[in-house]
């Protein structure tokens, strides 16, 4: 399988932080990669660098066999790079069909995938023209996942999308993401909820100050209870 | 099924804002000693809180969407003012003549000639001034303090430093009178302009995906960049916009005046911030509804209590602050 995107010895300041020191890893052409890591590690400040919204201070990024860094946010979103912040970025005093008006940036929706967009979050039908301010978080989120994904994109960027949200929408996102999934979509999803990350993850790489310590299939580190404990300390039945 | 219905969120406009007019319309009435006086004062209002708005809906868009307090706002004022004395006072044989069609004629090339130089100016001072102070409020205060000190010194040395008289067009002058009321007919058109500048600025914002890109921009620029859209263009022709509108309010307040200064800009700035703070910074429907406010409450206070009139507008703001310390209508930001 190759790869849709891979970093190598990229580097980020913030100020005088230094915050990524050296980043590697890869994300295999249709696969669903999980960026997974402690508070602080390092993982939005990644997803921010590969959107232009921190400039790299040195290291490559080749997206689709091309040098990224350097290149604007909209210029990197333009290449087909979706991007979903943890903060959402919904537009509340837009209408959930502004939103993704706004979103569809080659013209009118297309009303296929829109159909497509309803059947994963039939929320979004319900409440088309009322201001997505009013919104509960999970519709927010299914709403900033659609908006990201309303045209087909190469690769989509979500940072954690189960931040906060009640375990029956956890699920909910669980299916909806299987069902990316199988468009053949490439996803770099960051995430602290091992279970989620276990249940969708086709490969991992495992952040720590700044750095890549481990990557691999999912399917070894979700076998490995050990590897677990020292790379994200985690408990795993305090998880379930 | 009804019950799910019922327990759909429904988007409301809050009206209680709205209601303030009429509310201190109404609230003004029993202290006005005579109905056609209270008439009058009430279009006088209107129409000055029309020119305020179209002077300060500009300033409000550029700092929502670009978070760029600019005092230099009032040069813009200021220059619309000026060229609007270099079109009028040439075209003198329009405006003395007795035809409302030649009037408007001259007044409509004037507001051309000043909406384009301000808009051009907008993007040269965007260029040049603003730019490299995005994000630094502090700079971006004391760079654009200098701009309109500049500005002001520039128009000076090109118009010269004595005030210039304006007169109105001769069919502007005067008043439509109904029994004992009197109207001007120039503040009836000042209602007219501010109404259709209103308008456009609604259609553009709510209809168009320009004002789509303009609101969600206000909310988040930094997202709108993530989904592909090259917001600093939106910025440069929003800050145009806004230069020109100053410079379209600059030709209306200098013929209700009748008189252009220098200073005139910098001093219309205290009710266009007052103005903005009141309606919510980045606003537009906020900046409509504070200007009228502030226009009816000024002429109000002039008539009734005028030592207090300037006084009122900051009293005005101080309890719009304490009931909503964001303005009338606060801007969803991230």
């Amino acid at each position: 399988m190759s790869n849709l995107l891979a970093l190598s010895g990229v580097n980020t300041h913030i100020g005088h932080y230094h915050i990524l020191q050296g980043v590697d890893f890869v994300v295999p052409q249709g696969g669903l990669t999980m960026l997974l890591g402690r508070n602080g590690a390092g993982k939005t400040t990644c997803l921010r660098t590969i959107m232009g919204l921190w400039k790299a201070s040195a290291g490559c990024i080749d997206f689709d066999g091309a040098d990224i860094v350097g290149r604007s946010t909209p210029a990197v979103a333009q290449l087909g790079i979706g991007y979903v912040p943890e903060s959402m970025g919904i537009f509340a005093g837009l209408t959930v069909r502004e939103n993704l008006t706004l979103a569809a940036r080659a013209g009118p929706i297309d009303q296929g995938r829109l159909d497509w967009m309803f059947g994963l979050f039939p929320a979004l039908k319900k409440f088309w023209q009322l201001p997505a301010g009013l919104l509960s978080g999970g519709q927010k989120q299914m709403l900033a996942i659609a908006r990201a994904m309303i045209e087909p994109r190469k690769l989509l960027l979500v940072d954690e999308p189960t931040k906060g949200l009640a375990p029956a929408i956890i699920g909910h996102m669980v299916d909806a993401f299987r069902e990316l999934k199988r468009t053949d979509t490439t996803i770099l999803l960051v995430e602290q909820n091992f279970n989620f990350a276990r249940a969708l993850g086709d490969t991992v790489a495992v952040m720590d100050s700044g750095r890549i310590v481990h990557s691999g299939n999912m399917s070894e580190l979700a076998q490995d209870a050990a590897l677990q404990q020292r790379l994200l300390g985690l408990s795993l039945d305090a998880h379930q | 099924m009804s019950q799910a219905k019922d327990a759909l969120p429904v988007a409301r406009l809050d009206k209680i804002p709205l209601a303030l007019i009429p509310v201190i319309a109404a609230a003004a009435l029993p202290l006005i000693p005579s109905l056609p006086t209270w008439v009058t004062l009430t279009v006088a209002g209107l129409a000055m809180g029309m020119m305020i708005f179209i002077m300060a809906s500009g300033l409000t868009l550029v700092f929502g969407l670009m978070d760029v307090m600019n005092f230099a706002h009032g040069a813009f004022i200021t220059v619309g003012a000026f060229v609007a004395t270099s079109v009028l006072l040439p075209l003198a044989g329009w405006t003395h003549a007795d035809s409302l069609w030649r009037n408007l004629a001259a007044l409509l090339l004037a507001i051309l000639a000043s909406m384009a130089v301000t808009g051009a100016l907008g993007v040269a001072f965007e260029r040049v001034i603003i730019k490299p102070v995005y994000g630094q409020h502090l700079k971006q205060i004391l760079i654009t303090m200098g701009g309109l000190i500049v500005a002001e010194q520039l128009i000076i040395a090109i118009w010269g430093p004595d005030m210039i008289a304006l007169p109105k067009p001769v069919t502007l002058r005067g008043s439509f009178i109904y029994g004992d009321i009197a109207i001007e007919k120039y503040r009836v058109l000042a209602v007219l302009v501010g109404l259709a500048v209103f308008a456009a600025m609604f259609l553009v914002l709510n209809r168009t995906r320009v004002g789509l890109l303009i609101r969600a921009g206000v909310e988040d620029s930094e997202m709108v960049e993530s989904l592909g859209y090259r917001i600093r263009r939106v910025f440069i022709g929003v800050f145009a916009a806004g230069s020109a509108l100053a410079g379209l309010g600059g030709v209306m307040w200098a013929l209700y005046q009748e008189t252009v200064t220098s200073a005139m800009g910098m001093q219309v700035m205290i009710l266009i911030f007052i103005v903005i703070i009141i309606g919510g910074l980045g606003s537009v429907g906020g900046c409509f509804i504070g200007s009228l406010l502030v226009g009816l409450v000024a002429n109000y206070a002039g008539f009734l209590a005028p030592k207090v009139a300037l006084g009122s507008n900051i009293l005005l703001m101080v309890l719009i602050l304490l009931w909503r310390p964001q303005g009338l209508y606060p801007v969803a930001k991230r």
